[in-house]
């Protein structure tokens, strides 16, 4: 595998700035929204996000996070059972807008999933679609983020990682490429 | 990832440790989905369920079907008292015959002890054990180990009592298993005509005298005497029993300790559990019946996923 760094850790925290600048566009003060990680790696932008937006608008943002195991349609498809993770809403999103987020959006499946999943708990007002990196033309369903961090062509073989600094010690988005033979 | 080791529920004997830790944590999983404003997961829209209830239940029953329902399988139900049993068809015969109809999984209840064992080399469908005559009772002894953990955070080094009839009681067995799986010391207690004669050899301790037993124990968990299942008299008299097996609030009082009561219904208050103790506090036994939902989604979740893997 090749690899190549799509963001550094300098353009990284760009990128989540100006994200969080696009969210405070149309949320204001978020008095209405929530941030909702998807399970399982949704949840790291969801908590970076939230964490910018404190230090930006000084005030506590409503974060959770969602699994989507239940509602994902390769149940039966994997060698392995689905073991699900934690969804951690513990307040109510009836009426909210609502910001569902991923680290990459591929394919938009886990994305459909998380759609099913998030009005199991109820009917929010909005709900919207934060990526932090879209890998354009691999969709294979019509989903489309309303915010991205990054967009990039990539084939189906290639694999996107996001790392993060509290985690892998450093913030960056790499492309592995498979080597041609 | 982890998977189950084994195909089928029949018993516990078949399960391992970390078997019964993936059944936990699915559990954990599907006891918030049942919490929640909306119960429902589609997972299993496209699983076909038939619970077999060769003998009678009425919690078990209701319990599985909550479950499959919750999961989104679709569901049909059979009891010995309206089949062809009675016209004299034989177990694999009946079981193929609802098989036919494109059935996925078998919940089922059977008085024979082994039935599923047998059934499960004969028919390709997964099964699950809701109880066997005086063997298993799978589901219940998972839920029961569930609950102890929920309430005491783990059963590693914890002492359970389990008092009363040992002897007819499948989920004795189960119990036994499962919590010496999870760490537990297990206790069995009650009149010596009530215990297996050689239930020593399982490696629990045995006592005669409930108070010795409940000062020794953290959770209690009470049987009911299943007097349908005992052709002669075990003991004198309900009194006698009620005197001697009988928990009661002057005798926890007396013994001073925070016990955590069980029991795994129906229960026949005022002769093994009184009023008093069975609704006090440290009782969990309604905790028991909503952990039997969560801990039941988990097992079909588990056993579905391995089927016919598309």
């Amino acid at each position: 595998m090749k690899t190549s760094e799509i963001l550094n850790s300098l353009q990284f925290s760009h990128t989540i700035r100006r994200l969080c600048y696009q969210l405070i566009e149309n949320h204001n003060d978020f008095s209405n929204s929530a941030l909702i990680g998807l399970q399982p790696n949704g949840i790291y932008v969801a908590e970076r996000i939230k964490k910018e937006l404190e230090i930006i608008c000084k005030k506590d943002i409503l974060t959770g996070s969602l699994d989507i195991t239940f509602y994902r349609d390769d149940f039966r498809r994997k060698d392995k059972p689905l073991i699900p993770s934690v969804t951690n809403l513990d307040f109510s999103i009836e009426n909210k807008k609502v910001i569902i987020m991923d680290d990459v959006l591929f394919t938009g499946r886990t994305v459909r999933s998380g759609l099913d999943a998030i009005m199991a708990y109820g009917r929010p007002a909005k709900v919207e679609l934060l990526a932090l990196v879209e890998r354009r033309f691999s969709h294979h369903i019509p989903i489309r983020a309303d915010y991205i961090g990054k967009s990039i062509d990539t084939i189906q073989a290639e694999r996107v990682t996001v790392n993060w600094e509290d985690i892998d010690g450093k913030d960056q988005v790499i492309l592995h490429t498979p080597e041609e033979k | 990832m982890k998977d189950l080791s084994v195909d089928h529920l029949l018993g516990i004997k078949q399960l391992t440790q970390d078997d019964i830790q993936i059944i936990f944590e699915t559990a954990d999983s599907f006891k918030r989905v049942i919490n929640r404003p909306i119960r429902k997961v589609p997972t299993l829209r496209d699983i076909t369920i038939a619970n077999l209830f060769f003998e009678n239940s009425t919690r078990t029953k209701l319990s599985f079907e909550l479950a499959q329902k919750r999961l989104s399988a679709d569901v049909i139900n059979f009891s010995a008292s309206s089949s062809s049993l009675k016209k004299g068809e034989t177990l694999i015969d009946t079981v193929n015959n609802i098989l036919s109809m494109k059935v996925d999984l078998i919940v089922m209840r059977h008085p024979l002890p082994g039935a599923h064992q047998f059934l499960s080399r004969h028919i390709d469908a997964k099964i699950i054990n809701a109880g066997d005559g005086t063997h298993e009772h799978p589901t219940q002894a998972l839920l029961d180990c569930y609950s102890i953990r929920e309430k005491l955070g783990s059963l590693k080094g914890k002492k359970v009592v389990i008092v009363g009839d040992i002897k007819h009681s499948r989920v004795a067995l189960s119990n036994i298993f499962a919590l010496q799986k999870l760490g537990a010391q297990v206790m069995v207690c009650g009149p010596t005509t009530l215990l297996p004669k050689y239930i020593a050899e399982l490696g629990v301790l045995v006592e005669n005298d409930l108070s010795k037993a409940l000062k020794w124990c953290d959770v209690a968990n009470m049987l009911r005497i299943q007097l349908e299942r005992q052709e002669i008299s075990y003991f004198p008299s309900i009194r006698e029993y009620k005197a001697l097996y009988g928990l009661n609030k002057p005798l926890l009082d007396k013994i001073n300790k925070d016990i955590v009561i069980m029991h795994p219904g129906p229960i026949n208050r005022g002769v093994e559990i009184t009023s008093e103790v069975a609704d006090s506090e440290n009782s969990i036994i309604l905790d028991q019946v909503e952990n039997g939902v969560a801990v039941r989604m988990a097992v079909i979740y588990l056993l579905s996923s391995k089927i016919n893997r598309i």
